[in-house]
This record gives structure tokens, C-alpha cells and sequence, in this order.
């Protein structure tokens, strides 16, 4: 393990997220150590999870699909597959009226697929950076104002109301089961997904290089796509869509594998845990009684960065 | 004949109509041809990258049958391409040719090339030239049977060209075979052999010297001999050529 450094930066995280707020925690433990148990197990460990998990998610799945499409602004958020799956999940949820977590998980898987499946077709797999991204915004904006519609129009008058704080993006009153859907499906995705990681490196000598040895990259852009979109749907029907990380994780994790995207897929799905780890911490010490969701935190940080990172491209490319 | 590479009915629909070729074990064939004559069609379709129909055999092994761990140790491919996207090292780049890490073989390339001030450097960000060396080491990598190179030569210096020549005469010295594209008709002579595509297809396949001089290659290309060496064939007619 060539970045076991990160590892430990992630196990402290997630320890810290799990007891910080310490002293409710220490209170409770000494007036009923049975309730501080079960805040602890029942609240804090299913945040925890899930920010450690949806963190590794998109950090995993950012840095696949920026490989994928040789962009290194390819993101689940920036290719709409966030949007989709949000979409996927709003109409599963209050117009099929669906309430299973897995069924809702597997809506959002697919809302998440035809979202990617869309802007491939629309892009072209290896295209311009900025086509990309123009069909990205194309399909996140339509997926955006479809799922607005579909909860103005929802027949449960509380729909907008009620999906506010699962479609921003929060971890919290998330239960253990949804925890398991959310992140079973996640976890075996994120390894499949890792041991593409040759195959990644090598398509960065381009298609032709990647096939003539052996990396059919019909199949690998297949197989990325569908596994990326399985993993963010699931993770976005519990949670809602989290912007930024699944750009900025796999931008920072090359920089430790001197530029090869395949490689970086692994450190950057720990660097995104650290990141929504972290994010979800500096949330709780927000104005009391009010909760900002993490989703909202991650992209007010994240904008600058995006919009550093074009900068730089530009240069680069005027250069 | 013991043939290295033995490939049957090849074929690339609309580019490359079914084509048959061997080649020898430590051959050095110039692949020449028109532009859109499907040179680079055929090298496509013998590395496995797009085919229609056919098969091909490396020392009677099917490299496409063979798991990435095996398969650049039978052939790689050079596209024409010299694009890269990430910021990878030249020396990374080329260690990326290799199934299995081998930093002795990556620096000995490094020194083969004269890439030791770029080693270090984005190759990205090289020359074309440069970085067309830097692509080269890395389908030399693996020391493969079977070498397919599209247009090596181009965007290379006068210096560049001859020593790539010579560096790939003693890679085949080695027992490798060696399927190089070229623009540039006035280095088939250096050449074993020389296979001539025209219109998707295997035009003539002659000694080097003898292509030059074919009625072939001056149809395909629509130049003939002159004092000066080479000028366009104005009277072409294509009723009466073969």
C-alpha cells in the first residue's frame, strides 16, 4: 500500500466525526450509558459511514471517469450524473410512490446511467474538455428543472418541503439499513471499479494504445460507466447530491501518483472521505439550530477550486 | 517459411479489403501507400485494435486470446497520435509499456533515446518530437516479437530519423519483426522489404529497391522518376495503368 499515510488520515477522521461533539457524548455516558450507546451507534456511526463512504464514492468515481474521458473535469456532478440520479430518485419516491431504500437506490442508479449514457452519446467518449462539459450542464440543468417539476407537480403537497433536506445533500437521521444500500452496492462498485485501475493508466496513452494491449476500451468505458452510476445513484438516493469532491479528490490524489489517473483512483476515493469527513464535521459548528447540509458546504468551498483548475487548463492550453 | 506473423483474411470494413500477410522473424518492412491507402488500417487490424474480420498469429499465439499480461510481450502498436492528456513523466510513460515494473529496462531505453534530460520532464509538454521518442521507447518496452509503428519518423529531426532507423535495425536484430508506416519514400532502401497499400489493399510486396522502380508505387502515388528524383505524373492515365 504506496499511500497508507492516507489511510490513517481517514481512520482518525472518521474517528473524530464519530465522537466530535464529545462532551454530549461524555454527559450522556455518565447519566445513561445505555442512550450515549445508542447515539452513538444509532446517529452518529450511520452519518459517519456515510460520509466516509459517499466520500470514497465520488472520489473513486471522479477519478474513473475523468480517466475515462482523459478530462480532468469530469466529475458524477459536472457529467449530470448526480442530477440524474436525484431525478431518478425524486420520481421513484413520490410519483411511483416507492419507499423500499434499495428500490429507490436503484431508481437513482438509473437516473444516474441515462444522465452518463446521455452526455456520452452527446460527447463522444474521449471529446474536447469543454464539449463535455457543455453536455454535462445540459443534462444537469434539464435532470434539475425536471426534478423541481416533478416535485411541484408531486401529489404529496409536502414534496418540495420534505425533499429539501435529502436532495442537498445531508448525512443526518439517516438510518443503519439505508446506510447498507447506500454503501453495499457502493463498496462492491468502488472494487470493481479499482481493478481497472491498469487499464486507466494505459488509456491514457489513448485508445489505441489501451487496445492494442489488450484494454478493449469499448468494454472499459462501459463497464466504468455503469459501475460509476450504480455507485453515485445509490449513494445519492440516501443522501442526495454532493458537488465538487468527485472533482477536487481525483485532481489532489494525482498529484501523489505523478499524474496517472488509473493509479489515483485509489488515494482519491480516501482523499474524498477525508473531504466529506471533514466537511460534515465543520457542519455541526454552524449557528445553532440550523443545519446546513454538507452538499451546500462542499460546494460553496469547491467553486473556487473549480474555477482555479479552468483557469490553469486555460493557460495550459493557451501556453 | 517460418513466419513470425502470420495473418489471414484481415479485413476493416469500407478501409481494408480481406488481406493476407507473414513476416519473417527479424524482418524490417517499410509499409508505404498513399494517404487513405489503408496503411494504417492494416497496422490497426494486425494489432488488435479494430478488425472486421480475420485472425492473426505472433509465433503462433493469438495475441488477442492472450491476457494484457502477455500480449505486449508478443506486439505493440505506435499510433500516429502523439497526444497525451495527463501529466505523466517521460520516464513513466515509458514504464507504462512494461506489464511488469522494470526500472532497468525503462532507463536503459532512456539512454538508447538520449531521453535522460527528459526523463524526469511532463511529456505532455515535450516537442512532438520529443515526445514521439518518448512513445517510441515505450512500444519498444516490453522487447515484443512483433513491432507495428505508425510513421515513427515523422516530426523527427534529420539525426532522429537515421538513428531511429538504426535503433530499429538492431531491435530486429534481436529476433523482432518490425511493420513501420512511412511518408517518406526515399527510406524504403534501409528496409528488408516493402509493402505497398493502395485503395485497401496489398498493392506489391517487393525488395525495397524494386518497389521504388514499380509501376505499382507510381500508380499508387501518382509520381515517376526524375532527374531531381521524384515528380508528379502529369500524363497519368488510369485506363492504361495496371
Amino acid at each position: 500500500m504506496k499511500h497508507w499515510w492516507l489511510g490513517l488520515i481517514v481512520a482518525a477522521a472518521a474517528v473524530l466525526h464519530l465522537l466530535v461533539p464529545w462532551t454530549p457524548l461524555a454527559e450522556l455516558n455518565r447519566t445513561a450509558p445505555d442512550s450515549a450507546w445508542l447515539l452513538l451507534t444509532e446517529i452518529r456511526l450511520p452519518r459517519t459511514l456515510l460520509a466516509l463512504g459517499y466520500g470514497a464514492v465520488l472520489g473513486m468515481a471522479g477519478a474513473s471517469l475523468q480517466a475515462l474521458f482523459a478530462n480532468p473535469l469530469a466529475s458524477p456532478d459536472i457529467t449530470g450524473s448526480s442530477s440524474g440520479a436525484a431525478l431518478g430518485a425524486v420520481f421513484a419516491s413520490y410519483w411511483l410512490g416507492l419507499t423500499s431504500p434499495l428500490l429507490l437506490a436503484a431508481a437513482g442508479a438509473s437516473g444516474a446511467l441515462l444522465a452518463l449514457a446521455i452526455v456520452v452519446i452527446l460527447a463522444g467518449r474521449r471529446s474536447d474538455p469543454s464539449v463535455l462539459l457543455l453536455a454535462g450542464l445540459a443534462v444537469a440543468l434539464a435532470s434539475g428543472a425536471a426534478t423541481s417539476l416533478l416535485l411541484a407537480l408531486a401529489p404529496s403537497p409536502f414534496a418540495f418541503y420534505d425533499s429539501f433536506d435529502w436532495l442537498m445533500g445531508s448525512f443526518v437521521d439517516r438510518s443503519l439499513p439505508q446506510v447498507a444500500v447506500a454503501l453495499i452496492p457502493a463498496a462492491a462498485c468502488c472494487i470493481l471499479l479499482g481493478t481497472r485501475r491498469r487499464a486507466l493508466d494505459l488509456l491514457a496513452l489513448g485508445e489505441d494504445v489501451a487496445g492494442s494491449l489488450g484494454y478493449d476500451p469499448r468494454r472499459l468505458a462501459i463497464d466504468v460507466i455503469v459501475l460509476c452510476s450504480i455507485a453515485v445513484g445509490a449513494c445519492v438516493s440516501v443522501c442526495g447530491a454532493i458537488g465538487f469532491v468527485g472533482l477536487i479528490a481525483p485532481y489532489a490524489a494525482r498529484r501523489l501518483t505523478r499524474g496517472h489517473p488509473g493509479q489515483a483512483m485509489i488515494p482519491a476515493a480516501m482523499i474524498g472521505s477525508i473531504l466529506l469527513l471533514v466537511a460534515d464535521l465543520a457542519v455541526r459548528f454552524g449557528p445553532a439550530g440550523r443545519t446546513i447540509p454538507v452538499g451546500v458546504l462542499t460546494t460553496v468551498a469547491g467553486a473556487p477550486l473549480f474555477i482555479w483548475i479552468v483557469v490553469t487548463m486555460r493557460r495550459r492550453v493557451t501556453a | 517459411m517460418t513466419s513470425l506473423l502470420e495473418a489471414r483474411g484481415l479485413s476493416l470494413h469500407g478501409r481494408l479489403l480481406p488481406t493476407d500477410l507473414d513476416l519473417a522473424p527479424g524482418q524490417l518492412v517499410a509499409l508505404v501507400g498513399p494517404n487513405g491507402g489503408g496503411k494504417t488500417s492494416l497496422l490497426r487490424a494486425l494489432a488488435g485494435v479494430e478488425r472486421t474480420s480475420g485472425h492473426v498469429r505472433v509465433d503462433g499465439e493469438d495475441p488477442e486470446a492472450s491476457g494484457p499480461g502477455r500480449r505486449p510481450y508478443l506486439t505493440t502498436f505506435l499510433p500516429a497520435s502523439r497526444d497525451l492528456v495527463w501529466p505523466i513523466s517521460a520516464s513513466d510513460v515509458i514504464a507504462l509499456g512494461l506489464p511488469m515494473p522494470d526500472p532497468r529496462r525503462v532507463s536503459n531505453l532512456i539512454d538508447i533515446l538520449e531521453l535522460g534530460p527528459l526523463a524526469e520532464r511532463r511529456a505532455d509538454q515535450l516537442s512532438t518530437g520529443e515526445r514521439a521518442r518518448v512513445l517510441l521507447a515505450r512500444a519498444l518496452a516490453p522487447k515484443p516479437k512483433l513491432l507495428l509503428l505508425d510513421e515513427p519518423l515523422s516530426n523527427l529531426d534529420p539525426y532522429w530519423m537515421l538513428r531511429l532507423l538504426e535503433i530499429l535495425r538492431q531491435t530486429t536484430q534481436q529476433g523482432t519483426a518490425a511493420l513501420v508506416a512511412l511518408h517518406d519514400i526515399d527510406r524504403v532502401p534501409v528496409f528488408d522489404r516493402a509493402i505497398l497499400m493502395d485503395g485497401g489493399s496489398l498493392a506489391a510486396d517487393l525488395p525495397p529497391v524494386e518497389m521504388l522502380d514499380s509501376a505499382a508505387l507510381a500508380y499508387a502515388f501518382r509520381i515517376e522518376r526524375s532527374a531531381s528524383g521524384w515528380a508528379v505524373r502529369r500524363s497519368a492515365d488510369p485506363q492504361s495503368s495496371p
